[in-house]
């Protein structure tokens, strides 16, 4: 951890917990999306056989038996990639649980074999980005400050200044990206999933994503400043300082002025 | 030991008095008689936050550079490594992340500052709604509007030291608010900013009015506005012997110096508290200002939110109209002069001119020291909590992101919601308000009239079923029956017995108008005259139920006043 973080650390014990406690959820993610990003590598033909079968049972009423899509119903996956289905399926946005202004996060209904299927059968259709590799998506590799500038250019204006998520029109949302891992992190910046524009090599070199995931990646460090109140600026602080604030010293005005004469 | 303290501290005095005649001001003050009341603190809460905020401050301006000339980051936090940034900005990462305790100082300041206004519009509300406005507090309560004023001024202008980029689009705002003045916006601009915005002149700039103009202001006005509360005596809620003529209460020495005191603590107490638990404005999240990025969740902090919604409320196009004109080559943006000006001067002046609007429909030229409960004054009310309906759906359209991101709701939606709930909702509040005043008072007078009810049913001989009520006490009927019954305002004909019209006449008839909404449809308190009729109908009923002498209710309640007109005499130190 970083110097300037540990020195604050042992000054106030109730943060060094909270801290903790995010570092411990936070390693345990990171653990956790190390698996899918090297297993992505190997496609066979048995794979994408096998995703055919299930893209055939699961997401061929929308998107159509050769997934070329319905009009006004699910757009064609020809030419997608296998990162469009590794994010869209490994978010669990995919399938689509009821029709909504956009399609939220939810728990994957599918294991990382069979979205690894799935992925294989639909790069197969088109030429199309495929899954990054572990180094691409490492944020130890990535420079935080240069992500920082790259992120509050591109990236900022919907999902708030560390990614904290917010609103768009007619109901739909940037979501929250400090809880994505670095691959659908990078997955999505590649396929523009739903609302959010696509961001290719040429626009953002496969270096500043990675930069950018170091950037969203320091955030799990914490707030040095102690808890964040969802880190979505100014509203959530004023509704603190009238609420727990004022609201405390309101109780006390009625505890010191009790006895009434 | 105790008499060696008591020497040494009665020498010290002496000493002291001796030299300066202190002795006749500590005796004053000590004695001067305050009521009692938690709502009284309200007031305190804004006074000790400004303390805070003036130790805080202290600190911060022995690290904060007030420059915005460009360096690079060399220090420990690594999203700003090598970013290129102003002295201003670059110096409150320095005091957050290299001073010992800086960072809990900003955050202290910084949490501070916002429970110094919401402190603020609390009391205010609290003098609003309880009528401690009126004769002789008008001119403070104008001291006390210039004093939120120039908080939201202290607290803008701190919270654009830092040169982030949240505060960096808030100032562009500003910029924007005062190029859409017609004629002289864009010279304005220039004139502050010392060029086109940014440029380099802003920081010191407001650095100076941060830490000395607007503090200095603030700081006088509160001598002033303390000083008119000694002049004018504190009021007092309406109980047993309180009138506008006494001051019931007790000496500020030795009790409320020591709650007052120790309150100071408990203020300061639960801000660290706070402050070392949450954070408050990362700007290390934000990043130095750049004009061009402007990130989702950009809102100033609560107190300006208001004139955010008032902005983003504003239609570009009204009736098939735009709003915006180009007129003779100069840009009339009424789509920003409404909204960011206009609107929230009327709103404003309404406040700051409020007492002198209520005077004009009262009529009453008596000084008044005793609160109104405020059931006791519907449409005041009334209008207080139309108020803050409006304020509110302001806040809220202001923060139009935050709400559709937290509930799923349609931004597009919402902000049509509030659209047309602004003109609709505070029309409600007021209604509801008013009829909700109007119901407390005739229970009140329910309750003076037939006294509490009991719960215990009493069968007659012959059969019949009644309620046994018990009487209210003196204290409970006083609260009750002893509030000031304005009625509206007759006025002289508009012409005199030969035909000739009088001066004045308009504005006498435009002061019949206020005052005929204000009270026409009224509650009176209940009289010693209806009191009696009350208790003999009690009485004549065949459930004799415990009103013993009820008879002489009258004449019991004028003992009372003249007892406790003599108790006046002796409790009041005017």
């Amino acid at each position: 951890m970083h110097i300037l973080a540990r020195r604050r650390h042992h000054r106030s014990a109730p943060l060094l917990l909270v801290l903790a406690l995010l570092a411990l959820i936070s390693g345990i993610a990171a653990l956790s999306t190390s698996g899918p990003a090297t297993a992505s590598t190997e496609m066979t033909q048995a794979d994408a056989d096998e995703g055919e079968q299930l893209f055939a049972a699961n997401c061929a009423s929308c998107h159509g038996l050769d997934a070329q899509g319905q009009d006004g119903v699910a757009p064609s996956l020809v030419g997608v990639g296998a990162a469009a289905v590794d994010f869209q399926v490994g978010t669990g946005r995919m399938p689509m649980q009821a029709s909504g202004p956009q399609a939220p996060a939810k728990a994957p209904q599918f294991t990382q074999d069979e979205i690894n299927q799935l992925a294989a059968w639909v790069a197969s259709l088109g030429a199309g980005p495929a899954i990054p590799t572990a180094e691409q998506v490492d944020p130890a590799l990535g420079d935080a400050a240069d992500g920082m500038l790259a992120f509050r250019t591109n990236c900022a204006m919907c999902h708030g200044s560390i990614g904290g998520g917010g609103a768009l029109t007619q109901g739909k949302f940037a979501p929250s990206l400090l809880n994505t891992t670095p691959t659908h992190l990078y997955e999505a910046m590649l396929t523009g999933p739903q609302s959010m524009p696509v961001f290719n090599d040429a626009n953002i070199t496969p270096e500043t994503k990675r930069n950018i995931i170091a950037y969203l990646d320091f955030q799990s460090n914490g707030s040095p400043g102690g808890l964040t109140l969802g880190s979505i600026g100014p509203v959530s602080e004023g509704m603190w300082a009238w609420l727990v604030l004022l609201g405390l010293i309101i109780a006390s005005t009625i505890w010191v002025g009790a006895r009434s004469s | 030991m105790g008499a060696t303290l008591n020497s040494a501290a009665s020498g010290t005095a002496n000493y002291v008095d001796e030299r300066t005649s202190i002795g006749g001001f500590v005796k004053f003050f000590a004695r001067k008689l305050f009521p009692d009341h938690w709502s009284f603190m309200l007031g305190e809460i804004a006074l000790y936050s400004f303390i805070v905020l003036l130790i805080s401050g202290v600190f911060l301006t022995a690290f904060f550079v007030p420059s915005m000339e460009t360096v690079h980051y060399e220090g420990p936090f690594a999203t700003m490594h090598d970013v290129e940034m102003t002295k201003a900005f670059e110096s409150t990462l320095v005091t957050s992340f290299e001073v010992p305790g800086g960072l809990l100082m900003r955050q202290t300041h910084h949490w501070s500052a916002l429970l110094f206004l919401a402190s603020i519009m609390v009391h205010m509300c609290r003098v609003f709604f309880t009528g401690a406005f009126r004769k002789p507090r008008e001119l403070n309560w104008l001291v006390g509007f210039t004093l939120m004023i120039l908080g939201l001024a202290a607290g803008f202008t701190g919270y654009s030291l830092p040169d982030d980029v949240l505060s960096g689009n808030g100032l562009r705002i500003i910029d924007g608010v005062i190029k859409g003045v017609p004629l002289l916006g864009s010279h304005i601009s220039f004139w502050l900013f010392g060029g086109e915005f940014p440029g380099t002149a802003l920081i010191p700039r407001i650095f100076t009015a941060h830490i000395l103009l607007v503090p200095g202001l603030i700081l006088a006005l509160i001598a002033l506005h303390l000083f008119l509360v000694f002049l004018h005596k504190h009021t007092q809620y309406p109980g047993g012997g309180r009138t506008h003529r006494n001051v019931v209460g007790l000496p500020l020495f030795p009790v409320y110096t020591a709650k007052a005191g120790g309150f100071f603590f408990v203020v300061f107490g639960i801000i660290a508290l706070v402050a070392s638990v949450f954070t408050i404005n990362p700007v290390w999240n934000y990043g130095p200002y750049d004009p061009s990025p402007v990130s989702a969740g950009t809102q100033p902090d609560w107190y300006i939110l208001f004139i955010d919604g008032l902005l983003r409320m504003w239609p570009g196009w009204l009736f098939g109209l735009p709003t915006e004109w180009e007129l003779w080559g100069y840009t009339l943006s009424l789509n920003i002069l409404i909204p960011s000006v206009i609107v929230p001067a009327l709103f404003f002046g309404f406040i700051a001119l409020y007492p002198w609007i209520e005077s004009w429909a009262t009529g009453d030229k008596g000084e008044k020291h005793v609160l109104d409960r405020p059931r006791n004054v519907p449409v005041r009310t009334g209008i207080g909590v139309g108020m803050i309906v409006f304020y509110v759906i302001l806040v809220l359209e202001g923060s139009n992101d935050i709400v559709a991101s937290l509930f799923h709701l349609s931004l597009n939606d919402l902000t049509i919601f509030f659209q047309w709930g602004i003109f609709i909702l505070p029309v409600l509040a007021f209604w509801i308000t008013k009829r909700l005043c109007l119901g407390l008072q005739r229970k009140d007078r329910e309750l003076v009239l037939h006294g509490h009810e009991t719960g215990t049913i009493v069968r007659h001989e012959h059969g019949e079923y009644v309620e046994v009520h018990s009487p209210l006490d003196d204290e409970e009927r006083w609260v009750r029956v002893s509030f000031d019954n304005h009625k509206p305002l007759e006025i002289a004909p508009e012409r005199n017995d030969r035909g000739v019209a009088r001066k004045g006449y308009r504005w006498d008839r435009f002061k019949q108008r206020l005052s005929r909404f204000y009270y026409e449809e009224r509650i009176e308190p209940v009289t010693p005259e209806e009191l009696e009729a009350a208790h003999h109908a009690h009485s004549d009923a065949p459930s004799a139920h415990g009103l013993a002498d009820a008879a002489d209710a009258k004449g019991a309640n004028e003992r009372l006043d003249d007892e406790w007109e003599e108790l006046d005499e002796g409790a009041t130190k005017k």
